[in-house]
């Protein structure tokens, strides 16, 4: 019912919604739980194991009960909504959830018949038959049909999300009077201070009384303040390291912004928690929190109900009721579990009956409450249901006491202490630069010991502890009975503070009740650890902007734009985008990939092979570390030359390859893998700074700085010979490097070969590669892509690492162990090359195989000695249609392969039994290396 | 022996407000002076090789010692993937050992450990993707082992909120599927294990911590162990202590060949069912599946440092969820629930490290990385074995802490389609 005056809310703001279908209205400054209320709706949910009907228990963010669907259009379907965090804005829609038919009438409420055999657990002891597969096949589908809240969006979500990095002396967490007054202090003292709250007003507690908060006005007039309304946050790391997010539902479709800030000072106003109580049936809708009916009436000018009985643990039960009263709502009763309320008096001043020693021993009522059965305490602390009077009335307040939030705190590794006086756990020792203020350091005051609260609710039934999950008292103690002493198990064994609350709600109470079952005090039995984030937060907030193109970035070659416009197809590799081949019009890929290979092994033919990894290392030392790195012998390698280098990790396998180039005494130009390049720099870092930081030597990545052309073939001099100036091309032997100038731009250029075929590869800085390709094509060159380049060297039996090696395989497996320099004293993963496994004459080593069937066999396949055999002898890395030789061509290792040529094996297919392959050597064109050198 | 679980005993207790159920399992406060065996660590791996041990192997008095709660580490931290699709004979044949035990595990234990075979999908986003995967199908379907290759389009059927669409910045070429792999629920094998274990005599003495190793002067060999409970002596002593093994192992002497690392893993708030199977990208970092209380369970890499602390990182967080979204773009609006680390200890080939160790009487059973879980059956059934017959069991015979020294390591990671 809504009030005629009062409240935070603009009644000249009508906005409409509906619920469930049904149209309803509210005013500006509503949430959705409050607008409900104001409707006369109090169920608004049902549970996840009995699907019992549920209202609002809270005004906040712990809300368990009232989850919602809400539904803004395709894509933004969002399931299990606090009702109480969702502003009201015209046009909402809300859905509840977990019901069938109707959340009135739900016929999966049902399962509370079978509650007695459903007790906390009840799945580890049954569903256990017939027949092995009857938990996969038959119970559980049903189980999961029963289990889980709301629907998963059926869309891709069509609005962004955005990240925000923040550094500041003074991070403050709760704006309530606590934290108004730390940021104001920090504010005068000078420093950039960042004040959150999860709510969309700043106030905390002080919104409950009306007008302006004090403080916020100068806060707003500061410069070094940053107000963050509706920013929660969610995630303590280390050194101050604090994530929160917050809610913007722009209309331009910014829906969420995550801040990652990094204070100095950490303060947090986290304010404290009511605890609700236990007592059978204490989750009818219109059972709620003392202090969350105070907020409906205070804050939005809503009456949850016209006649209140007050269950009361502490004192600010009080205080809530009077406030109710004074709205207009008549307090039935205050049933205290104390024996002497300090309040009573002026309760009773105010016309109120005040039963001391009183608890509930049950509510009454169908989908709200209308009355309770109020009943004497025994000395156990357990109502005595047998002196029991019924009291009518349409809301139950719980005042169970406070507990401190220290959610955050303890998330910043925080130990807490259990301060009895207080009867809370209170923030103790901390090794993050993080204070605690107002009511999360101290606690608001201490009231029936929750210990007693719980003792006396052991054997209630129906007494709800974790709502949501549909945890009760009972639970708990049989989880205790059963040998689930540790709280982490109790926690895990009956779900009790696994609910989207997180324990906020009940997980004091869940713990009190665990001490009490196990005959243990509260601080013995230790409490749960608090795991971020403190509230749910959207994935997409995460997230952020990282999808699609943005997810990782995209890295093009020079030529890329050439050959998109030439009709390319491309591949990814690594981060990079290659082109795979470039088909003419109406050629099939794998007609144009034979074209290449055909041009390149009879002209010349051109790939961009700029991806390639390059590092500069100069110094005087350089030399020494690439020695002590690479297996080559380095020293000896005279400027101007170039050397096939293998690089090993420690345990002797191969990690990389790639030429490294002679420029100077002390400068070389090292070339590694695509996908390598980081990781190589990465390590020949990680032995310089921390293994040999004696050494002169700097490694500079260039990968970026040059563009390269790979220009292959038997035309390739004749090509580029016109257009190169000041080096002489027919001087230039394979496995050198020079500096020139083609066509016009600065270049280092190499002869080197990756085909077999006689080759250079022209560097030059990367803005200039597409001049320079433009002037090979018209050169005459045919442009081949990634798909001709594996087949050109595969039929030079030239390995690719993370093809032909996948991290288990030497130098001497691939027959390169004449790269390894003689005579040297250490390089990375010598020693281990030295283990008596690495020289056994069986390791699995490279060898070509020739398909007797004329097939393509499978890369991957598995080599078998016969067809029958069943242990692998080794397997098919490459195979590719040769278009020279005109078969088709395979890799592979083969346990023992270099003495077995002219051997038959069986490949594995996976289209037909087996395919039979002859073991041939590894190199299928120009074995001699003729053309390599002419 | 204790009460057996059933439907029947579930309504007779029901009928009598469940007064006669019993602890699932004995936790003595004290451990006794001395055992034959002491296990070191009560997670999964531990309490199964205790429970092993009391079965097949009755080497007499067994204890399992835990520094916590058991099955408190990794064992309660994991997203409960279980697959046996691995590349090498040796890893296929050990984690098959797993996965069969897992079929029949519920019914082994008398306690539902909720496995659930609901196909595990491994998503290849590069030409060294599908060569990697389609090498494992070839080298699984060899060794006994199922695992198909399917088409993009097929993955879509089998796991309907996978997007394929082109636009994607690492578009799904296909999927190698192990329909036998699935899910499990983690905290039922801890408990399971222990109420089984229990039941035959083994003693679990939890809030137990390890502080020291007691060895024979003259030999060597293993006498005891000093424990925040006082000195306990045994025979045999089995480490099984995951994240913390280097640091108990270095109270015997040795120094193992282990990195420990925060691993994440998060749940998302529960919805009805919309995530029919297990879904793993290694090549973007995703892991999901969702769990019968409708949580997306997933996994994250791990933190790029090594560490002891549980708090993980939130960047590796972010990562995966861009993960995640990028690849199942109908889940951008659900919320991260709950995130939590656990400290995976790593080997240097990836594998573990299961058998005898120089020092006499102490056995090692550790390294499982990020994906020990899944073996949990096997493992323990493999260590029960060497335990007890003082050699090797044959499925964990490649396994032994001497193959770094050998060379003969099985490195399953560069066989994984993780780039080098």
């Amino acid at each position: 019912m809504r009030l005629p005056s009062g409240g935070r809310i603009d009644r000249g703001k009508p906005l409409r919604f509906t619920f469930d279908g049904r149209a309803y209205s509210g005013v500006a400054g509503d949430t959705l739980a409050s607008a409900l209320l104001a409707n006369g709706v109090h169920l608004l949910g049902r549970s996840f194991k009995y699907h019992r009907p549920r209202g609002l228990l809270s005004a906040g963010a712990e809300e368990p009960n009232a989850l919602v669907e809400l539904d803004c259009g395709p894509g933004r379907r969002e399931p299990n909504t606090r009702a109480t965090m969702v502003p009201l804005v015209e046009g909402l829609t809300a859905r509840s959830q977990n019901r069938f038919p109707s959340l009135r009438l739900d016929l999966a409420a049902a399962a509370s018949l079978f509650g007695p055999l459903l007790p906390a657990g009840f799945y580890y002891k049954t569903f256990l038959g017939p027949g092995r597969e009857a938990w996969h096949r038959r119970w559980e589908p049903l189980i999961r049909r029963m289990a889980g809240l709301g629907r998963a969006p059926e869309a891709p979500d069509p609005d962004r999300y955005a990240h925000r990095y923040a550094h500041c002396e003074t991070l403050v967490i709760g704006a309530g009077r606590a934290g108004i007054a730390a940021a104001l202090a920090a504010a005068e003292a000078g420093d950039r201070v960042i004040l959150c709250d999860e709510q969309p007003e700043l106030g905390g507690r002080r919104l409950l009384s009306a007008g302006e908060v004090p403080g916020l006005a100068a806060l707003r007039a500061n410069p070094r303040v940053t107000l963050l309304p509706r920013t929660t946050a969610f995630h303590y790391g280390l050194q101050n390291f604090v994530s929160l997010a917050e809610i913007l539902d722009r209309p331009d479709g910014l829906r969420e912004r995550l801040w990652q800030v990094r204070a100095v000072r950490v303060v947090l106003a986290t304010g404290a928690l009511e605890r609700p109580l236990p007592f059978r049936d204490n989750d009818r809708p219109g059972v709620m929190l003392a202090d969350a009916a105070r907020a409906y009436a205070a804050r939005w000018a809503v009456l949850p109900g016209r006649q209140a009985v007050l269950l009361a643990a502490h004192d600010s039960g009080y205080e809530a009721a009077f406030a109710l009263q004074e709205a207009g709502a008549r307090i039935a009763a205050i049933l205290d579990l104390r024996a002497a309320p300090p309040l009573a008096d002026t309760a009773r001043a105010r016309g109120i009956e005040v039963r001391a020693a009183h608890g509930i021993a049950a509510t009454r009522g169908g989908v709200r409450v209308s009355g309770v059965l109020a009943a004497p305490l025994r000395p156990d602390g357990s109502p005595d249901a047998a002196r029991a009077t019924p009291i009518s009335c349409d809301l139950v307040l719980m005042a169970g006491g406070w507990t401190p939030n220290l959610a955050l705190f303890s998330q910043a590794r925080g130990k807490l202490r259990w301060d009895a006086a207080a009867d809370a756990f209170l923030p103790g020792e901390v090794a993050e630069a993080l204070t605690c203020t107002g009511a999360c350091a101290t606690g608001r005051g201490p009231g029936h010991p929750v210990a007693a609260i719980a003792a006396g609710a052991l054997t209630a039934r129906h007494a709800f502890v974790d709502p949501q999950n549909d945890v009760t008292t009972r639970d708990i103690a049989l989880a205790v009975q059963e040998g689930f002493r540790a709280i982490e198990h109790v926690k895990r064994y009956t779900t009790t503070g696994m609910a989207t609350d997180q324990g906020k709600v009940g997980g004091m109470l869940g713990l009190a009740t665990a001490a009490a079952a196990s005959g243990r005090t509260v601080p013995e039995t230790g409490h749960t650890t608090f795991r971020p984030p403190y509230t749910p937060v959207s994935f997409g907030t995460l997230a952020g902007r990282h999808r699609g193109p943005l997810f990782d970035p995209i890295r093009t070659p020079p030529s890329h734009e050439w050959a998109e416009a030439r009709g390319a197809v491309f591949e990814p590799v690594g981060q990079w985008q290659r082109a795979r081949a470039y088909p003419q019009a109406g050629e099939a890929l794998r007609e144009a990939v034979a074209r290449e290979c055909l041009a390149v092994r009879q002209q010349a033919g051109l790939l961009d092979a700029s991806t390639l990894g390059k590092i500069e290392i100069t110094g005087p030392d350089a030399a020494e570390l690439l020695e002590r790195c690479y297996v080559n012998a380095v020293h000896s390698l005279r400027p101007g030359r170039c050397r096939y280098a293998l690089l090993l990790r420690e345990d002797g396998f191969l990690f990389d390859d790639g030429v490294l180039a002679r420029l100077a005494e002390d400068r070389f130009h090292l070339t590694t893998t695509t996908g390598g390049a980081a990781h190589v720099l990465h390590l020949l870092e990680d032995y310089a700074q921390t293994e040999f930081p004696e050494l002169r030597a700097w490694l500079t990545s260039t990968t970026e700085h040059w563009g390269v052309a790979a220009l292959q073939g038997p035309a390739a001099r004749e090509m580029l010979a016109p257009l190169v100036r000041g080096c002489d091309l027919a001087a230039l032997p394979h496995m050198a490097v020079t500096e020139a100038e083609v066509a016009g731009i600065p270049a280092r250029l190499f002869r080197v070969s990756f085909t077999g075929e006689p080759g250079y590869e022209i560097n030059v800085p990367s803005d200039r590669l597409p001049a320079l390709w433009e002037a090979l094509i018209d050169a005459g060159a045919t442009p081949y892509g990634t798909d001709a380049m594996h087949v050109l060297r595969a039929e030079k039996g030239y390995v690719i690492v993370g093809q032909e090696t996948d991290g288990t395989v030497t130098p001497l497996d691939l027959g390169l162990g004449w790269a390894i320099g003689k005579g040297k004293r250490d390089f990375i993963g010598k020693r281990s090359l030295a283990r008596a496994e690495m020289q056994r004459p069986d390791r699995r080593q490279l060898v070509g195989l020739a398909p007797l069937d004329g097939r393509l066999p499978e890369e991957g396949a598995q080599l078998l000695a016969t067809s029958g055999a069943r242990v692998a002898e080794g397997h098919v890395t490459s195979a590719y249609a040769s278009a020279a030789l005109g078969k088709p061509i395979a890799l592979g290792l083969l346990a023992g392969g270099r003495a077995r040529h002219g051997e038959t094996v069986q490949a594995t297919r996976l289209d037909c039994p087996r395919q039979p392959l002859l073991v041939v050597p590894p190199v299928f064109w120009d074995p001699e290396g003729k053309r390599l050198h002419g | 022996m204790a009460q057996r679980f059933s439907f029947l005993t579930l309504a007779r207790e029901a009928l009598r407000g469940h007064a006669g159920w019993h602890p699932h399992w004995r936790s003595p406060e004290r451990p006794q002076p001395a055992y034959d065996v002491v296990i070191l660590g009560g997670g999964g791996h531990g309490l199964a090789t205790a429970y092993y041990l009391a079965k097949e192997h009755k080497p007499g008095r067994i204890a399992v010692l835990e520094k916590g709660w058991i099955g408190g580490g990794n064992t309660g931290r994991n997203t409960t993937i279980i697959r046996s699709n691995y590349l090498f004979p040796e890893s296929a044949a050990l984690y098959d050992h797993a996965v069969q035990l897992w079929e029949g595990l519920s019914a082994e234990l008398n306690y539902n450990v909720m496995f659930s075979p609901r196909g595990v999908l491994m998503l290849a986003h590069s030409e060294h993707d599908v060569q990697s995967f389609k090498r494992h199908v070839h080298a699984n379907r060899l060794a006994g082992v199922d695992n198909e290759w399917l088409t993009p389009a097929e993955c879509k059927e089998f796991c309907p909120p996978l997007d394929i669409g082109a636009h994607i910045r690492y578009p799904v070429l296909g999927g190698a599927l192990q329909r036998r792999g699935g899910i499990a629920r983690h905290d039922a094998v801890a408990w399971g294990y222990a109420r089984a274990a229990s039941a035959l005599g083994v003693d679990i003495i939890e809030n137990c911590e390890v502080t020291g190793i007691a060895r024979d002067p003259r030999s060597g060999a293993v006498t005891g162990v000093e424990t925040s409970k006082g000195h306990v002596g045994c025979g045999k002593l089995g480490v099984v202590a995951a994240g913390s093994t280097s640091l108990v192992m270095v109270m015997a002497g040795l120094r193992m060949p282990l990195e420990s690392f925060p691993l994440q893993a998060l749940v998302s708030e529960p919805v009805k069912p919309v995530f029919p199977c297990v879904a793993m990208s290694n090549t973007i970092h995703a892991y999901i599946s969702q769990s019968d209380k409708g949580e997306l369970v997933i996994g994250a890499g791990t933190d790029q440092y090594t560490s002891y602390s549980q708090a993980g990182n939130v960047q590796i967080l972010e990562h995966t969820l861009e993960a995640i979204c990028e690849i199942f773009p109908i889940f951008r609006r659900m919320r991260m629930l709950r995130a939590w680390g656990g400290i995976v200890d790593v080997t240097p080939d990836r594998s573990p490290i299961i058998g005898r160790t120089p020092v006499p009487g102490l056995y090692v059973n550790c390294g499982w990385g990020t994906g020990g879980f899944k073996a949990t059956p096997g493992s323990g059934h493999v260590f029960a074995a060497t335990i007890a017959r003082g050699e090797p069991h044959p499925i964990a015979a490649p396994f032994s802490l001497d193959r770094f020294v050998t060379g003969r390591v099985i490195d399953e990671a560069a066989a994984a389609a993780v780039m080098h």
